[in-house]
């Protein structure tokens, strides 16, 4: 019998915002351990929350850019459960009246084919805390306790661990391009748990539903989930159940644990938070929000290709990063170029930044400095080989191109003469090479051609190069 | 000269003209707490060195002789209220050693109007009582009869006031816990309009239903702690951005014209016959005054204690969560967290609180929220409308504040729903998130126990209640009276 898998995602986001979802506590990532805290955060008693409005902006935008419904009248809710996480032992979160609901996502699939993946719903709620274990006791640090938490709640619409995965990486991109979330997965801004069944291809109802957590990475995703569908399909294949209950992926042993069963399914008690109003989006709120909508990236894509010119490698490579997207398109202003710029930014300029492990706002390199680099490229003033000396030196201290030709005057010679002189002087050098090439070895050429560079410390114009040499070889 | 005799306003004059200092002012407060206060245990923390330095402080800097509304006036403040740096227990042992880290809205209002945070008063734990015999700390007694409760949850605060142990006090109320002990110890005791007076600070019982409110020697000290006290915070979302009138402006106004409601429901067989009498002699009165008398009706008054006891339990279950013993307060050690947890919870809260608790999750757990959070949900409505209607055809309503006087220390504790119906005319006044006030109308024959009117308003209307209970106040000398200790 065939089977296919059906998967849903619950992809939590912290916001980027300055302040906390209900205090005004920083929410600086790394931290020394309870440095970002105050009464509220932590709980105490007699403390009250006030809402983050940019929070709230930021859902609804969320809610805009995957086309979902926005409510006009959302509330807050308490959910009730003991951790030490928990400073309150409720997390003020949404239950009913979710800020935004029914969106989709569309993600491409394989042969240029794409799928809407329907999101249910996404609410807006506060962070736990995180708890960290030591030899014989425990701690809690509460920085992160009370960050803008955005919990994205996907329908049951995708059937493959490469749609999770597509999913997920589309849900990343619109978030980033939003300004919502920086979604860096390793400092937890973006949190994903999946639920996974399995059913014999062609029956409408639902399998038994495993919650699978703790995955890392999207990658990570990936591999849990189809380690838990051919986990799931097996047992089926043997005439085994499938039982629902909450498993753990352990991702260097490559599998999933169970961590808890159906029978200890919380009771949360969710009740409407008696401490905020609810809140209501006035036309106002919104038209303004709506005023913030970013192009998203798949329109991004088309429009660099279009637009630019570029391949569609290049336009995905540039505008899978908002930052970089925009560098680019400043470097590009104006510019004659689009494509060269393009290979530019996408080989040289991210491959230094790797290397410093810097991001492109800690760079010095100004973008039109870029668009300058190239068209002295283009107009023949540098090499491409002395172009990335250039770069290098622009890379570190952020002058401009022409004034670092200029500094260590690396303007490129053109001039026959001067050229004619380096030629002679590699001739006289290599009479073997010479000989070869005389002898019918055209390939000679090229060694002879390296010396001529070399002895003009790569200045010399290497078309020139090839055709004076060319017309001495032949005509000597 | 007794200075711990005077009212407020008597005293603010003193103050004002330098006939009295503020440490003069506090020494006397001291030396009365020193002598009544081993029989009352009306304050549960006093610093007599930290009032005097405040005392000090504010005679230095010329405060009281200024125009500030309380500069140098001594206050006692209910011990769910947190002031930076003096304990705040909530009357509970789950809370002992704990230390305020901030002050709250009020305390803040009152620092700033310069006066001096004397002390901390006793109370029912968390505000879950009628007697303030659920203390972890032991039993407040009646000024007028030691055998006697003060009534709760804010007795501490009433009996302080009652006895000239303080010249005002903050008290809460979440379903009369400052109406009722006020009525008990024969003061006056205002609960605001919900959203009147900003909760950040107060230690919560039912969020929804909490207010902080002062309890006075008689009305115009009220009008003149409401002056203080209300106004919007932005750091609580439930307070609400609207002007504050001065209410002392409103006192002389009078009541004639004005349209008092009586409502049948409140006027019943089986009340207390003197409490019945006192308060049908006050209505008289009022009506001698120019005020016109008419019948209202509040149908879902009935279902008041049974909503009032699930909604305020279940807001209490998730706020008194917060009680681990992982961040403060006391901690009972455990095989794990969750063992730590029933032991934390288990040692430090009281019987009531449990109770409570229990309650409340109970309303709230899967399978009962539909039928017990969700429709007591709906009756609140109801109740709200019911004072809505019957404010269009009255400017204030009067009722008992309390069916009976002060009861027996002893006398109730047993049997919870007797205790709960103490409330059973105050506590519609929360649900509908209106504002009343009580002050005194008598007294019991033999023993000699005061008696408490409750005058109610529509929501924001203070000063027309204020108003109500100055012009009865002034034509009667209820106020005056004074326990004999």
């Amino acid at each position: 019998m065939q089977y296919e898998a059906v998967i849903g995602l619950e992809v939590h986001v912290q916001l980027k915002t300055k302040s906390k979802m209900f205090c005004g506590c920083a929410t600086t990532f790394g931290a020394e351990p309870n440095t970002q805290v105050c009464p509220v955060c932590l709980g105490y008693p007699g403390v009250l929350p006030v809402m983050n409005e940019e929070a709230v902006r930021k859902t609804i935008l969320t809610g805009l850019m995957i086309e979902s419904e926005v409510a006009r009248f959302s509330k807050w809710d308490r959910k009730n459960y003991f951790y030490p996480d928990m400073p309150k032992n409720y997390q003020i979160s949404q239950y009913d009246l979710p800020l935004c609901a029914h969106g989709s996502v569309e993600i491409k699939l394989d042969g240029g084919k794409t799928k809407k993946i329907g999101v249910t719903r996404a609410h807006l709620e506060e962070d736990v805390a995180k708890n960290l274990h030591f030899e014989t006791k425990s701690g809690v640090d509460f920085n992160r306790a009370g960050t803008p938490l955005m919990e994205v709640v996907s329908e049951p619409d995708m059937r493959s661990p490469d749609e999770a995965f597509a999913y997920l990486t589309t849900l990343k991109e619109i978030l980033i391009s939003g300004g919502i979330s920086d979604c860096d997965m390793e400092k937890g801004q973006l949190r994903c748990d999946s639920n996974v069944s399995v059913r014999p291809v062609g029956q409408t109802e639902f399998g038994e539903k495993v919650e699978i957590k703790n995955m890392n990475t999207i990658s990570g995703v990936r591999r849990a989930l189809a380690y838990e569908i051919q986990r799931q399909t097996a047992a089926l294949q043997k005439g085994e159940k499938v039982s629902q209950e909450t498993r753990r992926w352990d991702d260097a042993a490559g599998k999933t644990f169970v961590m808890r069963t159906k029978e200890y399914a919380h009771d949360y008690r969710y009740f409407p938070e008696p401490d905020l109003m609810p809140v209501v989006v006035s036309d106002e709120m919104l038209a303004e929000v709506r005023k913030g909508l970013p192009e998203l990236p798949e329109a991004k894509r088309q429009r660099f290709i279009k637009q630019y010119g570029l391949p569609e490698y290049d336009a995905g490579v540039l505008v899978a990063d908002v930052t970089l997207a925009a560098f680019y398109e400043r470097a590009v202003h104006g510019a004659k170029n689009p494509k060269a710029i393009s290979n530019w930014v996408t080989t040289e300029f991210l491959g230094k930044l790797a290397e410093a492990k810097m991001t492109i706002d800690e760079c010095p390199i100004r973008p039109e400095h870029l668009a300058e680099l190239v068209s002295l490229i283009d107009g023949g003033q540098i090499s491409g080989k002395i172009g990335k000396e250039v770069f290098a030196e622009m890379f570190r201290s952020g002058k401009s191109p022409s004034a670092i030709v200029k500094e260590k005057g690396l303007v490129q010679v053109s001039d026959a003469g001067a050229i004619g002189g380096f030629i002679e002087e590699a001739i006289a050098k290599n009479p073997k090479s010479v000989a070869d090439f005389k002898s019918g070895n055209e390939a000679a050429i090229n060694f002879l051609k390296g010396q001529v560079m070399k002895l003009s410390k790569g200045k010399a114009n290497p078309q020139l190069v090839g055709e004076i040499l060319l017309r001495k070889l032949k005509g000597g | 000269m007794s200075l711990h005799t005077l009212t407020v306003h008597q005293l603010r004059e003193k103050l004002r003209r330098g006939a009295v200092s503020a440490r003069a002012t506090t020494q006397s407060l001291l030396d009365r707490i020193q002598v009544v206060d081993g029989k009352l245990k009306a304050y549960l923390w006093l610093n007599a060195e930290d009032a005097l330095a405040q005392a000090d402080e504010i005679d230095r800097s010329g405060i009281a002789r200024n125009g500030k509304l309380l500069g140098g006036v001594p206050i006692a403040i209910k011990d769910v209220i947190n002031v930076e740096g003096q304990p705040c227990t909530c009357g509970s042992k789950i809370l002992k050693g704990h230390t305020s880290v901030y002050d709250a809205f009020v305390v803040q209002r009152l620092r700033d109007a310069g006066a001096i945070l004397l002390g901390r008063t006793n109370m029912d734990e968390f505000a879950m009582g009628s007697s303030t015999e659920n203390s972890s700390w032991g039993v407040t007694r009646n000024p007028w009869d030691l055998e006697r409760i003060p009534g709760g949850s804010s007795g501490g605060s009433a009996a302080a006031v009652a006895a000239d142990e303080a010249f005002a006090a903050l008290g809460t109320d979440t379903g009369g816990s400052i109406r009722q002990p006020a009525a008990l110890c024969g003061c006056v005791g205002f609960k605001p309009t919900y959203g009147r007076v900003s909760r950040y600070g107060l230690v919560a019982f039912a969020s929804s239903l909490d207010q902080i409110g002062p309890f006075t020697k008689d009305v115009a000290d009220c009008a003149l702690m409401m002056r203080v006290l209300a106004g919007h915070d932005r750091h609580d979302s439930t307070s609400v951005p609207q002007p504050v009138p001065d209410y002392t402006v409103a006192l002389d106004k009078g009541v004639k014209g004005l349209r008092i409601g009586l409502p049948k429901e409140y006027f019943i067989d089986g009340m207390d016959r003197e409490v019945d009498g006192a308060v049908r002699a006050a209505i008289k009165k009022l009506q001698e005054l120019g005020a016109e008398i008419v019948e209202i009706s509040l149908p879902h008054t009935d279902y008041a204690v049974a909503v009032y006891y699930l909604i305020a339990t279940a807001e209490a279950s998730a706020n008194l969560a917060r009680f681990d013993g992982v961040r403060y307060g006391a901690r009972v050690t455990g095989e794990d967290v969750i063992d730590m947890y029933g032991k934390t919870r288990g040692a430090g809260f009281g019987a009531e609180v449990k109770r409570r608790i229990i309650l409340g999750t109970y309303a709230l757990s899967a399978g009962y929220y539909d039928a017990y959070y969700l429709r007591a949900q709906k009756v609140r409505t109801l109740i709200r409308q019911d004072f809505e209607k019957a404010f269009e055809k009255c400017d204030a309503i009067v009722t008992p504040t309390s069916p009976e006087a002060a009861f027996r220390i002893g006398e109730k504790t047993d049997d919870p729903l007797k205790m709960y119906l103490s409330d059973i005319f105050t506590i519609s006044v929360n649900l509908a998130g209106i504002c009343g006030v009580s002050l005194p109308c008598g007294f019991t024959a033999s023993p000699r126990l005061p008696i408490g009117l409750q005058v109610l308003g529509k929501p924001f209307g203070e000063e027309t209640v204020l108003r109500v209970a100055h012009a009865y106040e002034q034509a009667t000398e209820w106020h005056k009276q004074r326990p004999g200790l």
